[in-house]
């Protein structure tokens, strides 16, 4: 790993300041960057800490919202969303493993936006608010393919919010290997329709399938899908599943999801 | 190079490193903790894990400077005052729980984890726990079993998932 100095801040302020020098980066729980630097595909000259950053940690919830600190933990979220929002805390309890969810942070997944992550799903099928130093994002304006968002270079995800739906579910077809999901598959009722926020199916990152959403606002039943199939053209493709397979997953995880959420 | 110090197993010890120095090599060969096992470059093994702040992390997937002013456990202060193993140490040996070892560390340094969470985990609990620790050799149902008889179960003979 090529060498880099080390900065942390302890306010937003420091941390945008310590962003704008050339080369700089930021650092979440290094669960994605740290194996990215060793290969090499991150050079870094400085990186900039975030985990001691002030009031970007925990997990608050008020008026049907639960807020999460940018920098905090999956565990934490598994652990402290686990009343008011099951479904988003049962997902985060999924994530990688002990050890990953003792460091990974919400901000540094969703800055992240692996096309095989799990909470790029929550976020998107909550229709949550992504807030930054600078502005709040939308989930629906955030995610912008593979590995892309909104955020500009120096912007820090400071925290993240989510609508708390009647009844949600997270269904992750496990990859074993990278504990990444094959496929995954969130959905939430809300009063005024449901959202489905797929994950690891396609070529363009997390995405809504719409036609599923129309069927299920309609009615909220697995079996309101039994004639729906999603085109498996722009699915991702590779030695753990075809385009076919993960298009037949995608049926599956959500049908699943409906059953299961509460 | 930066000057990094933090409690060890009790004791404060500290070391120089640099930015990039990660936490395994600044307990093996800053400070010659080798008891920290580093198999792998993917943060998938698990044959480093260590306690930082009491949660069991991957040391290969931190940076020095991130646990400057911490408390860290490793497997070398597992052993009871008297040196001899601990429950869960002694456990894997009772049931052999390890063959060549390499996995060990990470392997007790999580159960430790698991065990102070969860005292009583279920055979699925501990199976759910131990997913970021590979083993090569055991096929992991003695490693199942020795954490079965360290939490005080009774050890059935556990069946293949
Ligand atoms: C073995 C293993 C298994 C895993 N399994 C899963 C899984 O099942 N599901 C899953 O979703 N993920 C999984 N992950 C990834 C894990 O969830 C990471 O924690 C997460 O993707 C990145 O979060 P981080 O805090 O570690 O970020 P880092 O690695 O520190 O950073 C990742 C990127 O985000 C940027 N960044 C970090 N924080 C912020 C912020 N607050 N604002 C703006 N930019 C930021 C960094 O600059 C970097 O570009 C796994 C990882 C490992 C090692
Ligand atoms: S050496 Fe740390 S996970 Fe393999
Ligand atoms: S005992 Fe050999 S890797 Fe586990």
């Amino acid at each position: 790993m090529n060498n880099f100095e080390f900065v942390k801040p302890s306010t937003v302020e420091e941390a945008s300041a310590a962003l704008q020098s050339e080369g700089a980066q930021a650092l979440g729980g290094g669960q994605t960057l740290l194996p990215t630097m060793k290969q090499r595909l991150a050079s870094p000259e400085t990186l900039v800490s975030l985990t001691g950053v002030e009031g970007m940690v925990g997990v608050s919830a008020s008026d049907g919202t639960v807020t999460v600190g940018g920098t905090t933990t999956h565990a934490q979220v598994a652990a402290e969303a686990a009343s008011a929002y099951p479904a988003l805390a049962a997902l985060a309890g999924q994530i990688g493993d002990p050890a990953v969810r003792n460091r990974g942070t919400i901000g540094g997944s969703l800055a992240n936006n692996d096309p095989a992550a799990c909470y790029p799903s929550a976020a998107l099928g909550s229709g949550a608010s992504i807030s930054t130093n600078k502005r709040n994002i939308a989930a629906d304006d955030y995610f912008q393919g593979m590995f892309e968002t909104a955020l500009e270079e120096d912007e820090i995800i400071t925290s993240v919010s989510f609508p708390v739906p009647e009844a949600a579910s997270y269904q992750k077809f496990l990859q074993p290997a990278s504990r990444f999901a094959l496929t995954g598959v969130f959905v939430a009722k809300f009063p005024g329709g449901v959202r489905v926020a797929v994950t690891g199916a396609s070529n363009n990152g997390v995405f809504r399938w719409t036609e599923a959403e129309e069927a299920l606002s309609k009615e909220f039943r697995a079996d309101a899908l039994m004639d729906l199939r999603i085109n498996h053209l722009n699915m991702i493709s590779d030695l753990h599943g075809s385009q076919e397979y993960r298009a037949h997953l995608v049926g599956v995880m959500t049908r699943r999801a409906v059953e299961s959420a509460s | 190079m930066t000057k990094v110090t933090m409690t060890i197993n009790g004791k404060p010890r500290s070391g120089d490193a640099e930015g990039r120095t990660l936490l395994s090599s600044f307990l093996r060969d800053e400070l010659g903790l080798t008891g920290t096992h580093v198999g792998c470059d993917t943060s998938q093994c698990g044959a480093c894990v260590v306690h930082v702040n009491g949660k069991a992390v991957k040391s290969c997937t931190m940076f020095a400077a991130e646990a400057d002013g911490a408390e860290v456990d490793t497997i070398e202060g597992q052993a009871n005052a008297d040196g001899s193993l601990n429950v869960i140490q002694q456990a894997f040996q009772d049931y052999h729980g390890l063959q060549c070892g390499f996995c060990t560390p990470g392997m007790v340094m999580s159960a430790a984890a698991l065990l102070k969470e969860n005292p009583i985990p279920s055979e699925a609990e501990i199976r759910h726990y131990l997913e970021g620790n590979i083993c090569r050799c055991t096929g992991y149902h003695n490693i199942v079993r020795a954490i079965l008889a360290a939490s005080g179960q009774d050890v059935p003979a556990v069946a293949a998932e």
